[in-house]
């Protein structure tokens, strides 16, 4: 009964999505109030219905009703109950409904939160988000439902994916749909200021706090998966360059290219048609992610083989939503104003530069993604585009824009001095110079890159906290004066610092981790020792434990360094019989920001006729600043969104001020 | 051939293992150089791994092909010609310098100068001699009141 509702509601919520598209645009068109007030009621209804059928799902999950083929192909009784409410976004259909979710979702929030807006501006853009919705829920209707019932009921499921089960990849397409899809509102407000025609300031203003709600979500989300796949594929690695890493990572890429420009239209005017078409790109990006996870082209062994027809219906619908998005940008591109001049070095450039750099490394991306499929689509050859390429190519463009990046928020708009920020900034250089150097003559001669990278985090640092200090005028003035600055200092600011900051340390975790790290691997018997580094690694026990839904076998081993006790690490190696699926778990000894990383192999014979297990364990200098970094700059992202000037309500008020 | 494929890597994708010590080289020299050359040689039948990472049956036999020809005393070009031979380019994680590859690493280059082109012309711009007043683009005075007020919040 539940189910049915929850079908019904999704159907309903297409309709008001067609009704939030036509009533917003005719009483954009016509500025007629009311029709307009009736679109975004719309937007609030369908939003709720989705959200019905959403909890539907989840209730079916939760109780186990494998008369949906959803439940029964991705559940199982005796799964934990955080995976199977999990499951109802772990599959196709569920993870489309989730999107849709967070899409209508979006739209109900620009329908509340939209108020201050131009009347005209917010319904088109309300309408926009409607034709956007319409399009995803026909989709999910009507080739994707994931309330379809079987015939046939089996007894029991076929149960989740093992890797998939859990926690931090349970939370993991939430947070990455949310930034995903939260770049729709910034399509919409694109949309809607070309059909308008006009791209200025205010817009940029309106447009920011989406952008940087998207963007932070998108960081998370991405920092979720990595870290997922460095504890739970278990060979330490956290990035691969793999297609659906890719998927996700371009809309990242230009979302922040975007955040920066925004900031350059906000302030100088300049740029508007650049800022727009990015606009449209991050979501195009999106949607490009999702057809590409979602279809299972790339990785060739999805859905995509057993199921064109779906992916072929994805490609359509982000073809009818780009193509008329940037065909309206052609249309009205050559209108629109080209903006404040600006000097070679100024605030402006250097956001050129960084927009101009991220842009070449999501092309770089995107072709480095899609090139086995184009190659293989002209003259048949099969070739494969792995992380060999991607450090060659997208790594020397992000050193780039770094170099440079510590300068950009200490140059002032339109005309800079370079001097004045090279004497301000010297600190930082000097730091990372020398450090960088210590770090290739002693630490490591044979790794110049890693002393690079130490340099370079340092820099981004450093440059960071150098930019903070001198809007506080710290060390300068008196600490009250320093004290009052700080406070009176705009969110957006702290955030600005934090969100570079945090890049620094990722760059610091990342060239640590890829460098510096101790690998060591021996078939061990119970009672075995193993040398890793510092460390002594001492298989002491391996035993059979039973999970809820799996059987383990684990070692115990005690890690000890110099004789001092440091951790017993308990890795384990998991057999779900349901998929018949083996699974590693990695036991992760934290020390500091450093990881002991060990895991267990298979049972082989060892050398005197007794069972032994190939140990395999890591030490991962400073890796977690690689999970550390990122969330620092989701947080300054976060802060720069609490920013009173950036809320969603603040023209209203300041309106009513005037 | 592909659901093969897929029932493959399903199976045998597991966790790496390129660093088991029963295959390693005693020359620790010549093992490192065949560390870095697993991390460039695809597993075949694998999403998308390196035959340093995985741990399935063809990925052995990869790495045993070439720690027997490091052993040979091949150099690394050597190896991955013989490699691509016997199984395609699809094998090299990245992808050569050919004609047929132009595509993918012009990219990088062709995107940079774009890129910079723009810039320049950017820069170059000399501010149009728009008389007040004609300009379509701009503001009405309401709407420059409305401007200011949003803008003075700062």
């Amino acid at each position: 009964m539940i189910t049915e509702f929850g079908a019904y509601a999704l159907v309903v919520a297409l309709v008001l999505s067609a009704l939030q598209m036509v009533l917003s645009a005719v009483g954009g068109a016509r500025r007629m109030a009311i029709l307009a007030g009736a679109g975004q009621g719309a937007a609030l209804g369908a939003f709720l219905c989705v959200a019905l059928t959403f909890l539907a799902l989840v209730h079916a999950f939760v109780v186990s009703d494998f008369s949906l083929a959803n439940v029964a192909a991705n559940s199982h009784t005796a799964k934990p109950m955080l995976y199977k409410v999990a499951g109802a976004w772990g599959s196709h259909e569920g993870s489309m409904l989730l999107w849709c979710l967070v899409l209508t979702g979006y739209g109900a929030a620009m329908a509340v939160y939209g108020k201050a807006l131009p009347p005209r501006l917010r319904a088109y853009a309300v309408a926009v988000q409607g034709a956007l919705g319409v399009l995803f829920l026909a989709y999910t209707v009507f080739a994707s439902n994931p309330m379809a019932r079987l015939l046939d009921v089996p007894v029991e499921g076929a149960s989740l994916n093992p890797l998939l089960q859990d926690p931090a990849l349970a939370f993991h397409p939430p947070f990455l749909y949310c930034g995903y899809v939260g770049f729709s509102v910034v399509f919409s407000f694109a949309m809607a200021a070309l059909i308008e025609g006009r791209v200025d300031a205010a817009w940029a203003r309106w447009v920011r706090p989406w952008t940087l709600a998207a963007w932070s979500f998108l960081t998370v989300g991405i920092t979720l998966g990595a870290f997922w796949a460095y504890y739970e594929l278990g060979w330490g690695g956290w990035w691969f360059w793999d297609p659906v890493e890719n998927a996700s990572f371009m809309p990242w890429l230009i979302g922040t290219a975007l955040l920066h420009s925004a900031v350059v239209l906000e302030k100088r005017g300049a740029l508007p048609g650049w800022t727009v078409f990015l606009g449209l790109a991050a979501f195009t990006f999106s949607m490009l992610g999702a057809f590409l996870v979602r279809s299972g082209v790339l990785t060739s062994v999805h859905a995509f083989a057993v199921d064109p027809a779906r992916g072929v219906l994805l490609l359509t619908i982000m073809g009818i939503a780009a193509g008329s998005g940037f065909a309206l940008f052609a249309l009205r591109a050559p209108s629109l104003n080209a903006g404040g001049l600006f000097a070679p070095v100024s605030r402006e450039s250097a956001i050129v530069l960084n927009n101009i750099i991220l842009s070449t490394a999501t092309a770089v991306v995107l072709v480095g993604t899609l090139f086995p499929l184009i190659r293989e689509a002209v003259d048949g050859e099969a070739v494969s585009v792995g992380p060999p390429f991607f450090n060659m190519t997208f790594v020397p463009l992000m050193v780039l824009a770094m170099a440079v990046l510590p300068a950009g928020p200490l140059l002032a708009w339109k005309r800079g001095d370079a001097r004045l920020v090279t004497r301000r900034l010297w600190l930082a250089l000097a730091c990372a110079a020398i450090l960088g150097l210590v770090a290739f003559a002693v630490v490591a001669p044979r790794s110049a890159l890693a002393s690079a990278g130490l340099a370079l985090g340092v820099w981004l640092v450093g440059g960071a906290l150098l930019e903070l200090a001198e809007r506080v005028k710290a060390f300068r003035a008196p600490w009250a004066e320093v004290r009052r600055r700080a406070t009176g200092l705009p969110r957006g600011a702290w955030g600005t610092t934090l969100a570079h900051a945090g890049l620094g340390l990722f760059v610091l975790g990342a060239s640590f981790e890829t460098t510096w790290r101790v690998e060591a691997a021996q078939a061990l018997g119970v009672g075995g020792q193993l040398k890793l580094g510092a460390y002594e690694l001492a298989l002491t026990d391996v035993g059979t434990v039973e999970g809820a839904n799996y059987i383990a076998e684990r070692g115990v081993v005690k890690i000890t360094r110099g004789g001092a006790a440091i951790c017993t690490a308990t890795p384990e190696r998991r057999f779900y019989p349901t998929g018949r699926q083996t699974t590693s778990e990695v036991a992760i000894c934290p020390r500091a920001l450093d990881d002991l990383y060990v895991v267990l192999g298979e049972r082989r014979a060892g050398a005197d006729g007794q069972p032994a297990w190939l140990v395999r364990a890591f030490v991962n200098p400073w890796v977690r600043l690689i999970f550390l970094g990122p969330l620092v700059m989701a947080l300054g992202g976060l802060i720069s969104l609490s920013d009173r000037r950036l809320r969603f309500g603040v023209a209203k008020r300041a309106e009513n001020a005037a | 051939m592909r659901r093969l494929l897929a029932i493959l890597a399903a199976v045998a994708c597991l966790a790496g293992a390129a660093a088991d010590p029963a295959d390693r080289l005693p020359d620790p020299a010549q093992e490192a150089r065949a560390r870095a050359i697993f991390r460039e040689v695809r597993c075949l039948v694998c999403q998308n791994e390196s035959i340093d990472d995985s741990e399935a049956a063809l990925a052995g036999d990869l790495r045993s092909i070439v720690r027997d020809q490091v052993k040979q005393g091949r150099n690394d070009s050597q190896i991955r010609a013989f490699l691509v031979e016997r199984y395609g380019e699809f094998v090299l994680l990245k992808p050569p310098f050919s004609p047929g590859n132009a595509l993918l690493w012009a990219t990088p280059v062709v995107a940079l100068v774009l890129g910079a082109v723009l810039m320049i012309v950017l820069l170059r711009r000399r501010a149009a001699p728009s008389p007040a007043g004609e300009d379509p683009e701009a503001l009405s005075q309401a709407e420059e009141a409305r401007l200011q007020v949003l803008l003075k919040d700062e």
